[in-house]
């Protein structure tokens, strides 16, 4: 028998973990990526990842409290024992993160440096300068050229997977397409690694990379790969508006005492400076006199939207509001929150320390993503436990095995045997919203974790029998005549002359994708503007469908893969307002206006997307989760007064 | 690329460009039209030629935003049909490396380059052109590979046990992190490369390892000598570094210093492991 490969589409942090404990295993890997996997989206988390240590377990803090504090950040949407299992491995991922060489903030000893992140009262969040993700992926691509030298991962960069190939019920290889030389080719393998990442792209500008189009899932979910939660968007709160993308500004920029506000006289003009304190309007501290600035991220955002959107009290008649750290000190800032203020300065050309930053909400990711299951690991409490309190001692400690069970085959496997799906691109962990430094984790842990899953499935279960390499090469024949049959169609509509009418314009049809799912998938959601999305999208789909591209090219043709790829997206786009539509509830990031109480009765399940390839469209319906750990307990963080009322009357976002 | 935090010398001459790209700044011109000159190419081994667009320039516009709104309108200043230009980019926050090019004749990334910096009048001209020391695969995307494939000749990694779990990493000072942090934010984008006399367009792989490496290899290779486990090759990086195309090949004209996004202190790189050579050249002299 030849010898069994693995595919891993997706050179982020998750598909590079999962490359490197696979071949690690001793099976070659070949790993797919649109860019050089050293320029993946990771690079751009800034904060940092979340992890017990001996500090804070020596100040009462525990993995169980990290995985409760998940849980809790998550609003009870998350299947809780894998949560379980990454809250029991982080300390183990820092220290192999560690040994690879990430350069850790320091202690004065030398010891790792900590600091505090949202959802916590305790520091458990390890760093790295203000890159935390751009040398965590650092480390693990110098990994993975350590084994690439050796031949046992091959590289395919500037490869875009289009589809996966699927035989007798399970995965067999895939299609993919080199962007460069344009050929499309079948590769075979026992198992396929989704690693592809978030779907900022839909929402057109958000803070993820120009490749988060949520295409390969979208491929996937075509193919039948169940799809959970698309609804649950994270937006954040602070974002630097930018005429390309919205660039994330950090939220220790309040942590460290930023104030938000806006003229209290709608369309003042004068320069914020000019403006006394009597006539500025500092909405969270008005609105939330216990927090203020640093409500937690979903009220800040809506605040900000309200205030907006609702009162048009916006700065300069626009959707954005100040962010303001003048009454500091211009030395204290710079050493404090340097590197951040310098990304404001670099885009928006106005130093942060002398004027108010202009900011407001952007799409920043995606909890929601392909469905995958797990096997429960050996702590099944007879009751769920009530919230754990802050600081007392654990009920378990955090042995192995204790979530999910090691190297079960189907952890983080999607619906079709063979088909894995890794890091942000599926539905795990987060539940309705994802804490701060839990993003880096949840990648990781599922390569190193769920990596070994990939290998035993391999191994023992069905491509032990029927490998791939028996499979008639008449089926990737197949599967890539499919494909080339749906780039001629995009070729076919070649017509430079007919590309100037908006109508059938790809870039304008992608426009106002993103212009449509922000008004209404975001921050603030209601019956009458899903459904008015979903026609909207009815309307896009069509004219899609009579789309006119301007490029003839058969080398390296760009705009049509990008629209290829936004064929995609409108169906990724669907599924979030449907689920949106559907989940008539508020929980996490997803705020009903219509139905702002969280229904625990109805809706603490996974919502579950399914494509109809006949009809081409999305059916949703709710499955219920494992909650058997943690009992659901009101989301409050303990603001209990005027903090814990939703926003005021909030409008439809962005209309 | 330079930003009054990280440049504080008032008399150097990036703080002569950056006064001017200020002043630039607040002259610019709201609801202005620009023409972007872009060098073309349909291909490997294809002729190049230049195209001129003319581009509405909203608020906060940068090279990115006016290369996606000729995609969306691809008719040249000359009212001529064309085609989407074809680039290269990924973060858009100067973090991934992937955008990088030749604008107004110096090489930096295309997101980070603000318009009203550099053509704050209406008409003003802005040049693109894709970095000359790699092949062009189209228009302004070129082929990086070789920045890569450098850093396996220089085994730029840790050379761990494995990822079984076996502890935490070596202790290490706040200073001995704060060197390696600096010099491990290389983004491998190939500014540096693009501005050296030494490096040179090589589009022969076989030629590769015997052709000069470039700074941002020199420095990695420094990065991991610097750690305590990944020194355990040190040697192999320095035989290597001290063979053909290694650092005896820099010609010492500092420009990659200068061109550095991420102001890595490229040169600082070159001397130390200029210096370790030349031990390691003696070592292995008594030993052999």
């Amino acid at each position: 028998m030849a010898q069994q490969r693995v595919i891993v589409v997706g050179g982020g942090l998750a598909g590079l973990a999962a490359s490197v404990r696979i071949a690690e295993a001793g099976t070659p890997v070949d790993l797919f990526s649109l860019v050089p996997v050293k320029r993946s989206h990771s690079v751009c988390a800034q904060g940092g990842i979340n992890a017990c240590n001996e500090v804070a377990r020596q100040q009462g803090y525990s993995e169980y409290e990290h995985f409760d504090e998940t849980i809790y950040g998550g609003d009870f949407l998350a299947d809780q024992h894998p949560v379980l299992e990454m809250a029991n491995w982080a300390p183990r991922i820092i220290d192999l993160l560690d040994r690879m060489g990430v350069p850790f903030n320091r202690t004065n000893e030398g010891n790792r440096d900590l600091r505090l992140f949202g959802g916590s009262l305790f520091k458990r969040t390890h760093f790295a300068g203000a890159t935390t993700g751009q040398q965590l992926i650092y480390a693990l691509d110098e990994q993975v050229r350590r084994y690439e030298a050796e031949g046992k991962v091959s590289k395919y960069e500037f490869w875009e997977f289009l589809w996966p190939i699927i035989e007798d019920g399970k995965a067999v290889g895939i299609v993919a397409q080199d962007l460069r030389t344009m050929q499309i080719r079948s590769f075979r393998a026992d198992a396929v690694v989704m690693a592809t990442g978030g779907n900022g792209l839909v929402y057109g500008k958000s803070t993820q990379s120009v490749i988060c189009t949520g295409a390969a899932a979208a491929r996937c979910y075509q193919a039948g790969v169940w799809y959970g939660n698309p609804e649950m968007i994270q937006v954040h709160p602070t974002a630097i508006p930018g005429a390309d993308k919205l660039r994330l500004m950090s939220e220790s920029a309040r942590g460290e005492g930023g104030r938000v506000w806006v003229p209290r006289k709608k369309g003042d003009t004068r320069n914020p400076k000019d403006i006394p304190e009597a006539e500025r309007y500092y909405f969270l501290e008005e609105r939330y006199p216990a927090y203020g600035n640093i409500v937690p991220r979903d009220i800040a955002t809506r605040e900000i939207f309200s205030v907006c959107v609702n009162d048009g009290l916006g700065v300069d008649g626009q959707n954005q509001v100040y962010l303001d750290l003048t009454h500091l000190a211009p030395d204290y800032l710079t050493k404090k929150l340097g590197g951040i203020l310098e990304i404001y300065e670099k885009f928006v050309g106005a130093d942060p320390r002398f004027s108010p930053m202009k900011i407001f909400p952007a799409v920043h990711y995606s909890m929601g993503g392909l469905w995958t299951t797990f096997t429960k690991g050996s702590y099944n409490p007879n009751d769920a436990l009530t919230k754990h309190k802050s600081g007392s001692r654990a009920p378990i400690n955090f042995d192995i095995g204790l979530g999910m069970q090691l190297g079960a085959p189907n952890n983080s496997m999607t619906n079709i045997p063979g088909i894995y799906a890794f890091g942000e691109v599926n539905f795990a962990y987060h539940g309705a919203n994802r804490l701060g430094a839990n993003a880096l984790l949840s990648c990781i842990f599922d390569g190193l974790f769920c990596g070994v899953s990939v290998v035993n499935y391999i191994k023992n279960e069905a491509p032990s029998k029927k490998p791939a390499d028996s499979v008639a090469q008449s089926v990737f024949d197949a599967a890539v005549a499919s494909e080339q049959a749906k780039v001629k169609r995009l070729m076919d509509a070649v017509d430079p002359a007919g590309n100037r009418n908006v109508e059938v314009n790809p870039y304008a049809i992608g426009k106002e994708l993103g212009d449509e799912m922000t008004a209404a998938c975001t921050v603030v959601r209601g019956e009458a503007r899903l459904k008015q999305c979903l026609g909207k999208l009815t309307e896009l789909k069509d004219r899609y469908s009579r789309l006119k591209l301007a490029d003839a090219a058969t080398w390296t043709n760009q705009s049509m893969s990008y629209t290829r790829a936004m064929g995609d997206m409108l169906l990724i786009a669907e599924a979030i307002a449907k689920g949106a539509l559907e989940r008539r509830e508020s929980r996490g990031a997803h705020y009903r206006e219509d139905h702002t109480e969280r229904d625990d009765a109805n809706f603490m399940k996974t919502t579950r997307a399914v494509y109809d390839p006949a009809s081409r469209t999305t059916t949703v319906d709710f499955v219920p989760i494992d909650a058997s750990l943690i009992k659901p307990t009101a989301r409050t963080y303990g603001k209990k007064e005027a903090s814990a009322e939703p926003a005021k009357k909030p409008a439809l976002a962005g209309v | 690329m330079i930003s009054t935090f990280t440049n504080t010398d008032a008399n150097s001459p990036l703080a002569a460009e950056l006064a001017q790209r200020m002043a630039n700044r607040k002259m610019a011109k709201e609801g202005r039209t620009i023409i972007f000159r872009i060098k073309r190419c349909d291909g490997p081994g294809k002729p190049s030629r230049w195209e001129d667009f003319k581009v509405p320039v909203p608020k906060n516009a940068n090279v990115i935003s006016c290369l996606q709104y000729i995609a969306a309108n691809p008719v040249t200043a000359q009212g001529q049909q064309s085609t989407p230009v074809v680039w290269d980019s990924g973060c858009l926050e100067e973090v991934c490396g992937a955008c990088t090019m030749v604008i107004n004749g110096k090489v930096r990334q295309s997101c980070s380059c603000l318009i009203d910096d550099y053509a704050p009048g209406e008409g003003d001209v802005m040049t693109l052109e894709p970095m000359s020391k790699f092949p062009v695969i189209r228009d302004l995307w070129v082929d990086r590979e070789r920045v890569f494939h450098n850093l396996k000749r220089v085994k730029a990694w840790v050379p761990i046990d494995g990822t079984y779990y076996l502890g935490g990493g070596p202790k290490e000072s706040p200073q001995k992190q704060e060197t390696r942090y600096k010099l491990s934010e290389c983004m491998s984008c190939g500014c540096c490369l693009e501005a050296c006399p030494q490096f040179n367009l090589e589009e022969n792989k076989n030629e590769w390892d015997s052709a000069f490496i470039g700074a941002h290899a020199i420095s990695q290779a420094r990065l991991f000598n610097e750690h305590e486990t990944g020194k355990q090759l040190k040697d192999d990086r320095l035989d290597v570094l001290m063979g053909p195309g290694g650092v005896n090949d820099c010609g010492n004209a500092q420009n990659c210093v200068k061109v550095c996004p991420k102001h890595i202190p490229l040169t600082e790189s070159i001397a130390a492991i200029g210096r370790a050579v030349t031990v390691r050249a003696f070592t292995r002299f008594f030993k052999d």
